[in-house]
């Protein structure tokens, strides 16, 4: 038996393991370190904060889809969310499409839940049909756009492991950068980076990275206006696709706060004699 | 195969262009003036939408009965109009259909009113009152609970077009969930294809002498009961029906014109429905199941499966569905025949979540016992914001009892619709 090469081998084997260490803790220590997850967590809650009881909100959106060759196709519809004061559950919203023709009348109601997957129904018009459908597509595609479902749901803090990144200025105003990784089942993606506004915790820009973690889209919202003296939203929102280069915009009508939305319209039964 | 008759053709395309030239300038001058901003009515904002479609249908070959017409391409047109008055929790409904086909002018050229209704909502109850239309049920291969319509079955046999109802129909909305009233004075007789079309009966059907169970025939007050209820995962519905059935047993007769023919009879029945759906994850269960009595011996029937969906699969946006349903119908001999006694349903649908919405639907029928298929494909995609087109196809093989009156009756269609 060769000894020295014995030797030699633990020996390597050690340092390998060593470095592999090493590595691990100053790289725990650049990116996660406990007191950046606390700041990262506490900035969603006061996002979150800064959103409660908001009641109900409906307005109309405009969804406009370009191809890299510039084509692009309009898809019109109406939004209506419902809070639902319950903590542990999330908010309630409706969504009526109008345009194109082939689809409208077609309604997608949706019970977010934190955690667990989400409660969905749609309803056909030509058959006159409510089905509920299975929520588990959360990176698919909303109606051919370059927004996935999950990009659409309503935001909870609990979806998300956060650590905040740094302190950057974005465009005119200050932003907190923090780190989010998706906590719920099926997601699309390895994680995403915000940016919020550090004066009114809006988040203006996102950075989404696939689950190969290499960036996929970036969202910008815009356009930002503030309802009840204390509810900012953006009229526009636009979504670029790196990795094909196609690029959706949303643009939202104004917004009505706390009038015309009727709770009743939040039931699977009421779904198939919407307007 | 024979050769397709080009005089045939011809004739057939010459009567349908000639109609689609009408509808279409019909719904594009009208759309036209409408297109503007919302036009005030009684106070009401009124609202006009619809469409209108061209069907081409291709029958590779000949029919299998003399009096059938044999030609291989169908071209028909089609218009249904929306008319809609929306006041704050109230609305009136219109829905007018026609369709104009040169190679049915007895069974397939018709006439329906779809919807005719005014709604009235509140928060916890709401009314309709007029001709409408219902859905009840899961599953994708046999619609089993859904009763309230009658099929409009010259429109598509698959039975998924109907034809309106008069109803009232009170909805209370509660806690413990929904529960529906119906009552429909007056029954629609189902539509069948015509003596020299294709997709007909063994002979052809005298749907001008039906036959009623009731003294009150078309006239009798038929009544339902419907209720809803999602309890966490399971989406849950009862039904109760009483009255004229909407399947009729077909009773070999003579005509007017000394033939044999087979006449409608339709009797009153009972029927208790439950529809459930389990929704985990990717998974959907489903089933079906009635217990009706009146037509010939009490008996249960059954449909349960499942649709399992591959969301993004192979990396791309598109989604694979995988659907599987199991047919059991235990009716005797004395009850309306039906194809789904015993067969298993396979079926294979992909979404490609383009911005064309394409979509792809492959599945099989297949009889447990005497192994007939039931083959179908249907694929469908928006060409513009306004224009949309379909193809279904349907096919059948080692045709025995209960297809083979329509065995040759395998065909290609293709429909594109214009929205307005």
């Amino acid at each position: 038996m060769n000894t020295s090469r014995y030797w030699s081998g633990l020996i390597l084997a050690l340092l390998i393991t060593g470095a592999a260490v090493g590595l691990a803790i100053l790289s725990n220590k650049a990116h996660a370190g406990p007191a950046e997850d606390q700041k990262g967590l506490e900035i969603a809650q006061e996002i979150d904060r800064r959103d409660l009881g908001f009641g109900d909100s409906k307005t109309e959106m405009e969804m406009i889809l370009t191809n890299r060759t510039g084509e692009s196709s309009t898809r019109k519809l109406r939004l209506e969310t419902l809070e639902v004061p319950d903590s542990e559950e999330g908010d309630k919203s409706l969504t009526i499409f109008d345009h194109p023709r082939d689809i409208k009348g077609t309604a997608f109601l949706s019970f977010t839940k934190i955690l667990e997957p989400d409660d969905q129904w749609l309803y056909l018009p030509a058959l006159k049909r409510v089905k509920r459908i299975s929520s588990a597509n959360k990176s698919g595609p909303f109606v051919g756009s370059e927004f996935a479902y999950e990009d659409l749901t309503s935001f909870e803090v609990a979806k998300y492991s956060y650590t905040w990144l740094r302190d950057e200025p974005c465009g005119e105003m200050d932003c907190f950068v923090i780190e989010r990784i998706p906590q719920y089942e099926r997601s699309g993606y390895s994680k995403q980076i915000a940016w919020v506004d550090a004066a009114e915790y809006r988040i203006v820009k996102v950075d989404f990275y696939d689950r190969k973690d290499t960036l996929l889209k970036t969202l910008e919202s815009s356009e930002w206006q503030q309802y009840l003296d204390q509810y900012w939203r953006p009229h526009r929102m636009h979504m670029v696709n790196h990795q094909t280069g196609k690029e959706t915009t949303l643009t939202f009508q104004p917004y009505q706060f706390r009038e015309g939305v009727n709770e009743a319209n939040f039931n699977q039964s009421r779904l198939a004699r919407l307007r | 195969m024979k050769p397709i008759s080009i005089k045939a053709v011809s004739r057939g395309c010459a009567n349908g262009v000639v109609a689609t030239v009408v509808l279409a300038v019909v719904a594009f001058s009208t759309n036209r003036a409408l297109a503007q901003d919302p036009l005030e009515i009684f106070g009401a904002e009124a609202e006009f939408a619809g469409s209108t479609s061209a069907e081409l249908r291709f029958f590779p070959e000949s029919p299998q009965f003399t009096d059938q017409d044999d030609r291989k391409l169908e071209l028909s047109v089609a218009i249904e109009p929306e008319f809609r008055l929306f006041w704050d929790r109230e609305r009136l409904t219109f829905i007018p259909f026609f369709r104009y086909d040169p190679a049915d002018h007895e069974g397939r050229t018709h006439g329906d009113i779809r919807e005719l209704s005014l709604y009235v909502e509140r928060d916890d109850w709401d009314v309709t009152a007029g001709i409408g239309k219902v859905f009840w049920g899961v599953a994708e291969s046999r619609h089993l609970v859904d009763i309230i319509n009658q099929a409009d079955l010259v429109e598509n046999s698959d039975e998924e077009d109907k034809l309106g109802q008069p109803m009232v129909n009170l909805n209370l909305l509660r806690d413990w969930g929904t529960l529906g009233v119906f009552v429909l004075p007056g029954f629609r007789e189902r539509t069948f294809p015509g003596d020299e079309a294709r997709l007909r009966g063994p002979l052809p059907v005298d749907t001008d002498r039906p036959i009623y169970e009731s003294a009150a025939e078309e006239h009798h007050v038929d009544a339902a009961l419907r209720y809803k209820q999602v309890i966490g995962d399971f989406d849950l519905g009862l039904s109760y029906f009483h009255g004229t059935s909407r399947e009729p047993e077909l009773v070999q007769s003579i005509g007017s014109d000394g033939r044999p023919v087979l006449r409608p009879r339709y009797e009153i029945i009972d029927q208790v429905g439950l529809d459930v759906q389990a929704t985990m994850d990717a998974w959907l269960w489903k089933l079906e199941a009635i217990h009706r009595s009146g037509a010939g011996d009490p008996f249960a029937a059954a449909v349960g499966g499942f649709e399992y969906t591959l969301f993004g699969v192979s990396d791309s946006a598109a989604d694979l569905g995988l659907l599987a349903e199991y047919h059991y119908d235990g009716r005797g001999d004395d009850a309306p025949a039906t194809i789904f006694d015993n067969d298993i349903f396979l079926g294979t649908r992909l979404a490609l979540n383009d911005t064309d919405a394409t979509e792809f639907l492959a599945g099989v029928i297949v009889d447990q016992r005497e192994g007939e298929v039931l083959a179908l494909l249907e694929a469908e995609r928006r060409i513009t914001e306004r224009w949309f087109a379909e193809v279904e196809a349907r096919f059948f093989f080692n045709a025995d009892r209960g297809t083979s009156a329509v065995q040759d009756d395998g065909h290609v269609l293709l429909r594109i619709s214009r929205y307005f």
